[in-house]
Formats: structure tokens, sequence, C-alpha cells
């Protein structure tokens, strides 16, 4: 089998790097005309903003600490972006786990790519963590002591009846667990990945299966977990049993977007000599049928809580479609994460061919990321939040690191598997 | 080319040429019946025949017959509904999911699995139809006819009728998708046949030549029904989640319901599949077909699916709490303690401890293991369904209407009929039908059961 190597040349490099500037300069552009802008922009949405305060307060809230709603803005999308490219990372590791697991054929030369997205975690796990400790009063209202003092002006029997699952200490602690033991996990699977390249002992494919088995029991309980640490106690009065798994579809269907650009794009540099329209069509499936689960899980969560027409729970989408600045966002999701790929992806040549999967996969990722835009702004922000140059940068910047992080841990080992016991049943992969 | 890794075991044993395939599976239409299959179906028969007196009682004097009260106005009508309808999964779970992801282990169990599926439906529907008291009407009242057929327009925001459109809708394509896997294999009986059967067998086989031309549109049928079935196996259980999910009722209100739902249904479905084939499997002498291999896949299934409804069980159980709200705790209090308990940790143990045994090889590549662990998985999933509907009813909101649920002799005769009607059907159709997928098994025949040579295989890559 081939020794081939990814090279991460000077010029893709330079290209990330530009593209990494761009976003900086949006990031500032659009951090300036917030700043600047703030005045207008808070006059025309005084009106609401007082009427939400209002009604925050009758919630017995209160713990809306004037902090400047900029600095708010920018905190919440470092949540967004950390929660959103966690999640890409982590899926990457699910894949290649569950490709272990199902004794999958087909995927052995590409499992280095998703593999590779895991190098992200304990950046993402540094970053969440600062980004909590800094930030956590602006994001999490149930962050705020005084809702907690019995009798309080700000006492909210709601919030402080959960007292034993928000607090700060075991919050912590289930992050750190989180990333700890996903990374642990991680490595794991990569050095046994590396081992059998060298001694070729089918050995390391059998020890992998276990392994991988650990990983998704984990990745079972602590997605939905962190679904519900990171996601739902953002809004947190609101519940829905459904979060975890709709937080996991939105992941997961953004992974395998992501992890099949990557794959189009090495091919089309003249990488992965063994992966043919065979290959890009199970990949395109992927990212087909798992739009269509993420659509299925969106329709049930929405559905019930719309037909149940209890306002504990439906005041969560009534915060989003009756706000003239989410409810654009929310049918747009839609149209990108369901409609586009649904019928872009229909026919089997859509998915064998690399035309199509270069213009789904990248709709397909900015529209899952827009969905953790409206998980995360309408309760950090409120009526406040906006969408715009801030916004773009700062994803940029994210995507600009997580791609600069993963190809250059993809240049460091051989890119596909010498001695996978798979390889010659997926040379010869054909459907 | 088609090359199947090292690793791999091989998915039929017994060094088999594809004539032993057709004698195998033909041979078992064609001897008489034995001692064995008379003896299963007198016992399947006399639960028809008990089970239908209940059911005859039941349709003449009405559903006063039946233990529900004011409070508990559904109990075990709809658990053996969701519960049947739930097993009625598998098939074509096994069909089409899996076909879609390439698992050739499914030709082995698929066309019993089916079967299995169609039987499985019939009894489900069969309680919301006896529910209805007058079931000789039920077309006007569930059917969206127009109101000069003397009847009420139906309600379309009720997922009770919407439950009628997907479960016809999955029958209908389950049961094509069956009956023209089986053509050709009906046409290979018809060929080996003399006298009356082979007129038989002709009829059903509709006359199938085999030529290249007939395979080629017997293809593309079947692809396009297995794109049509995959939705349809999620719809279904889906909307049966929605019966419950989209009412207020604390402890059916929930939004993970449609997915658990789903799951719990391919749970359920393949233990039953699970303790069909064990039996098949030992009678027919199928062991080179349904190898250690086959159960051992299963069980990880079982034990997937069963860790997913623990996950659910569980963030049901948080959610509750996590909640706030006082209807919601006190329904999962209720559950978990109330006079109820017991069902709620019958659930608790079968479905979700119980297929952890699954993680030992040689639980799950024990014969009897299984066998008990498929019928243990089963009796949870029943209790399932009745903890969720029983327990949310029998606490009103008024402590006034406070009941319980008791049922009567006419509640279990019913349930025994459709045992009756599932096995009699299952065991006519073992006998009759052959039970493995001929046509199918012959294409893995091939490149799965013959471990070559290195050398050998080498030379062939190198000749191709």
């Amino acid at each position: 089998m081939t020794n081939e190597k990814f090279n991460f040349t000077a010029s893709l490099k330079k290209k990330l790097i530009i593209t990494g500037i761009v976003g900086v300069a949006l990031f500032v552009i659009g951090l300036a005309a917030v700043m600047m802008g703030g005045g207008h922009e808070e006059a025309s949405h005084g009106a609401e903003a007082a009427g939400h305060a209002a009604e925050a307060a009758s919630h017995g809230g209160g713990g809306e600490h004037g902090g400047s709603s900029w600095l708010t803005r920018i905190f919440a999308n470092l949540w967004i972006n950390n929660v959103y490219f966690t999640g890409v990372a982590l899926i990457g590791v699910f894949f290649v786990a569950i490709q272990y697991v199902a004794q999958a054929g087909w995927s052995a030369p590409i499992k280095r790519i998703p593999l590779a997205f895991g190098n992200w975690l304990p950046i993402a796990g540094i970053l969440m963590l600062v980004t909590w400790l800094v930030a956590s009063h602006d994001l999490f209202h149930w962050t705020h002591e005084d809702l907690y003092v019995e009798g309080g002006p700000h006492y909210d029997e709601i919030i402080a009846g959960k007292k034993a699952y928000l607090n700060t200490p075991f919050y912590l602690a289930r992050m750190v667990i989180y990333f700890s033991i996903w990374f642990l996990f991680f490595r794991w699977i990569r050095k046994e990945i590396l081992a059998e390249d060298l001694d070729g002992s089918t050995q390391h494919w059998r020890k992998l299966i276990g392994i991988s088995a650990g990983f998704i029991v984990f990745f079972a309980v602590s997605s939905s977990m962190s679904a519900w640490d990171w996601i739902l106690s953002i809004d947190t009065h609101w519940f829905s049993t459904m979060i975890g798994w709709y937080v996991f579809a939105s992941w997961f269907v953004t992974g395998l977007a992501t992890i099949t650009l990557i794959i189009v794009y090495l091919k089309e540099s003249g990488y992965l000599p063994q992966v043919n329209s065979n290959h890009l069509h199970d990949l395109g499936k992927f990212v087909f049928a798992f739009s269509i689960f993420w659509t299925y899980i969106w329709v049930s969560q929405y559905l019930l809580i719309y037909y149940a027409n209890i306002p504990e729970e439906s005041v969560y989408f009534m915060e989003r479609l009756n706000s003239d600045q989410y409810a654009p966002a929310f049918y747009v999701i839609l149209i990108m994460n369901f409609f586009f790929p649904f019928l872009a992806l229909m026919t089997r040549d859509a998915k064998r061919h690399v035309m199509f999967l270069k213009i789904v996969c990248p709709v397909v990722i900015l529209g899952h990321w827009l969905d953790f835009y409206l998980m995360v702004t309408p309760g950090t922000m409120k009526e406040a939040g906006g969408f715009g140059f801030l916004e773009i940068g700062m994803a940029m910047i994210f995507g600009v690191a997580f791609l600069f992080v993963v190809l250059s841990s993809l240049a460091k080992v051989p890119l596909v598997a010498k001695n996978h016991p798979m390889l010659e049943e997926s040379i010869h992969h054909h459907i | 080319m088609q090359v199947v890794s090292p690793v791999r075991e091989p998915l039929i044993t017994g060094k088999k040429t594809y004539h032993d395939v057709t004698n195998d599976i033909c041979i078992r239409v064609e001897e008489k019946p034995s001692k064995y299959w008379m003896m299963a179906m007198a016992v399947s028969l006399g639960a028809l025949l008990v089970g239908g007196y209940a059911l005859a009682i039941t349709l003449w004097d009405g559903i006063g017959m039946w233990g529900l009260n004011r409070t508990v106005g559904w109990a075990w009508d709809i658990t053996n509904f969701v519960w049947w309808v739930g097993i009625g999964h598998a098939g074509t779970l096994i069909s089409a999911i899996l076909l879609l992801f390439r698992q050739k282990w499914r030709m082995s169990i698929n066309r019993a699995a089916e079967a299995m599926t169609i039987f499985a439906v019939i009894c489900a529907a069969m309680f919301p139809v006896v529910h209805m008291g007058r079931p000789w009407l039920g077309f006007y009242w569930a059917l969206p006819l127009p109101n000069t057929f003397g009847s009420l327009w139906v309600n379309f925001n009720s997922p009770l009728l919407w439950d009628v459109f997907a479960i016809s809708t999955y029958f209908t394509v389950s049961l094509v998708f069956w009956y023209m896997g089986l053509i050709p294999d009906f046409a290979t009986i018809r060929d080996r046949a003399k006298g009356v059967s082979k007129v038989i067998y002709g009829v059903l086989s509709f006359g199938w030549d085999g030529a290249a031309k007939t395979w080629a549109r017997y293809e593309s049928v079947s692809l396009i029904l297995a794109g049509l079935a995959t939705p349809l196996v999620l719809s279904v259980h889906t909307i049966v989640s929605f019966d419950f999910a989209t009412s207020v009722i604390p402890g059916w209100h929930t939004t993970i319901f449609p997915p658990y739902f789903v799951a719990g249904a391919i749970f359920s479905g393949f233990a039953m599949v699970m303790t069909l084939m064990l039996i098949t499997r030992k009678v027919y002498k199928l062991e080179d077909y349904i190898t250690i291999k086959h159960i051992e896949l299963m069980n990880i299934i079982v034990m997937v699916t069963g860790s997913i409804v623990g996950v659910a069980y569980i963030t049901e159980l948080f959610m509750a709490w996590y909640s706030g709200v006082e209807y919601e705790q006190y329904a999962f209090l209720n559950r978990t303690s109330g006079p109820y308990w017991w069902a709620y940790a019958t659930m608790m143990t079968c479905n979700v401890i119980s297929p952890q045994l699954f993680w030992f090889k040689k639980i799950r590549t024990s014969i009897a293991a299984s066998f008990i662990l498929s019928i243990v998985v089963n009796i949870g999933m029943w209790f399932e369904r009745f903890v969720i509907i029983v327990t949310s009813l029998h606490r009103d909101y008024l402590p006034s209407s406070w009941a319980m649920f008791h049922p009567t002799l006419y509640d279990m005769g019913v349930y025994l009929f459709t045992f009756g009607f599932f096995f009699t059907a299952f065991f006519l159709f073992a006998k009759f039908f052959p039970v493995i997928n001929i046509a199918e098994i012959k294409s893995i025949l091939k490149s799965d059961s013959d471990k070559k040579p290195v050398a050998e295989a080498v030379a062939e890559n190198i000749n191709q």
C-alpha cells in the first residue's frame, strides 16, 4: 500500500491565514459597527428591551446585570462556535468508532480524516472552560446567586429547584469530565490505529472494536448531558426531553458534511486514489439520510410542543417565531438543512458527483451553524441579538483554526491506513 | 469483483452448494408435516379457540367485558396494540434498513421476519377495531368518508386517525414487499413440484420465468419498495407515540417519545425475531444458515436498542425532575414508587438491565441465553407500554377519581387470541412457504462461504 501523506502546503496555509485575517477584519468591523451603532440600535429596540426586562422580572429573574450588549454578543458567539466546533470534532471520533463497531468495510481508506477532527477537542475544552469562567453570568441566567435566595427579590422557585444539577461546581466538573474522557478515548483510538500501520496485526482492529464500543457508550450519555448543560440550561425555565438527541442530530450531520467536504477536497488535490465515486456515494447517502434524521427530530420536537400548546414549553418557539430578529433564521434553517439537501442529493448521480457534494455540504454546514445560532442567541441576547459581520467574522476565525488543527495533524501521519484488514474490500467497493 | 476481508466470518457454513440451498429449504415445504409441527399447530389453534371465545363474548356483549373504568379508559387493549405494532417493526427494519446498510447477514432471517411483521400488524390492528365496540361500522368511523355515508367526517387533528393511515400504508407496502421476494422462490418450488402443488405454486409464482429481464424488473421494484418502506417503518411508531405525546397528560407529553418509541419497537421486534428463529432453526435444522454469528449480531442490535431505550428512560426521569412541573414530577414519582412500582421495576429490569448481559460474548453466543432473554425483553416491552398508559391514567387530576386497573378474563382472552392467531399464521407460513430467501442466500454463497487458500486468492486477483 502507499505511504502517501497529506502535504499541508505553504500555499494552502497562506489561503487559510488570509481567510482568517479576513475573518478578523470582519469581526472588527462588525464589532465597531455594533459598538458605534449600539446607541441607535438600543434606542430602536429600547421599548422591546424594556418590555422584556419587565417580563424577566415578573418571572422572578432579574439577573440581567446590564453588561454592555456588544460584550454579551461576543460571548454568545464564542459559545455558539465553541459548542458547534466541539460537536464537529466529537463527531469525527464518533464516526470512526461507529465504523469499527459496525465492522464497516467501505470506509477503510477515509477514516484518518474524521480521526484528525479529534485534535480539536483539547483546544475546544480549554476555550469552553475559559469562555464559561469569563462569560457565564452573561450567558447563563441560572448562574446568578440571587435567584436562589429564598424570600429575596429575585428568588426563582423553578430555577432554585434545579440547583442540584445547575450549580457551578457540578457544572464545571461535568465539563471537565466530558472533555477529558472524550480526549482520552480519542488518543487511545488514535494510538491503536497508528500502531496497526507499523506491525500489521489484525489484533489492533479487534481491539479497536472494543475501545470504540466503550467510547460510544460514554458518548451516548455525555452527548445528551452536554446538550442539557450547554444548550438547554441557557433557556433555564424551558425543558424538552428531545434536546439531547436534537443537538446530537445537528452535530452529526454537520460532522458528516465536513468529513465529506474534506475528502472531496483531498480527492481533487490528487490524494486518496483509493476513494472513488462509490465511496462518495456512501458519504452522500450519509449526509442525505442524516439531514432527514435531523428534520425528523426537529419536527417531532416542534410538532409535539405546538400541538400540546403548554405555555412553559411553547415559549421557546414563541421567542423565536414571534420575533422579527429570529423568525427569518427559523425558516432559513429548514430550507438549508432539509429541503435543499433532500432535493439536491435525492438522486444516485448527485451523490456520486463531487460537484453536487461541493454545493450541498457547505450549505448543510452553514445551515447547522445557524441552527446553533438560533439555539443560543435568543436565550442569551433576548431581542438585542443580531446577525452581522461580527458573527460571520468569528465563525470564520473558528473555522480556520479548526481546519488548521485538523489539517496539520492529518499531515503528520499517512493519509490511508496501511494494514487495515478491510482495505482490500474497500478498494473494490462497488455499489 | 467482490472482495471479502479475511477477518469476516462466513455467513453460511457447511460448504453448501447451490443445490444444497434449494434442497435444504424446499424440503420443508415438500415433506409431510412433522410431529413437532403438528403439536405446535395444535397448541396455537387451542389458543386461538379459547381466545376466540373471549373475543366473541366481547363482541357480543360489548367492551364492558374488559376491565376498563372511567379513570383508566385505555389499558390492555392499547398496551397490546402498541406491543404488537412494535414487534411488527423488525421485518421491515431488516429488509429495508439493513439493506441500505448492506448488512448481508439479514438474508437468512428477512423472510421470516417480514412474515412475522405482517402477522404482528394484523394482531395489532385488531385491538382498535375491537375497541370500537361495533367493528362492522369501523370503516365509517376510521376512514375519511363523506357525511352521506351516515357517519361524521373524521377528525384529521387526531393522531389516532394518522395511525389508520400510517399502519394501513405500512401494512400494504410490507405485504407487497414480502410477497415480491417470495415469487422467485415459489417458482423454484413449482419447478420441483408435481400435481396439485405444481398448480398452486405456479399460480403463487405469477408465472415467474427467471429471465434476465424479469430479474431486472424484480430488482428495481425491490429497491423502490425498500426506499418506500424505510420512512414508513419510522412513521408508524412515531405516530403511535403521537397518540400519547400530543396530549397534555403528564408522563405522556414528552418530546423524546417519537425516536424513543421507534428504538423500542426495533428492540422488541428483534427479540421476537430471535424467539421465532431459534425455534425454526432448531426444528428445521437450519444451523448452517442461521449461524451463531447471526444470533450474536441480532443480540447486539437488541443490546444497542435496549440501551437507547434506557437513555430515553433516564432522560424522561431527569427531565421530569428538571422541568420543575409538579404534575410531571408526580407522574414519575408515582411510576417509580406508586402502586404500580412493580410494573416499572419489571420494565427497567427487562429492558435496560437484562440486555446489558449481551456485553459478554459467552451470553450473546449462547442459544439458551438468547432464547430466554428474547422472551424477557418482550415481557419488558409489554410492561413499558402498560407503565406508560396505566400509571399515567390511574392517578387522575382529582384524587376522588383515582383508580386501579384490574384486567378481566376477557382482557386476557383477547390477548390470548392474538397469540393464537400469530402463531397459527407463523406456523402455516413456516410449513407452506420457504422460510429463508433461497434466491438471496445464493447470491452470498460464493463470496462468503468459500475460504480459499491465500495463494489461490492472490492468483485470482492477478488474473482479474
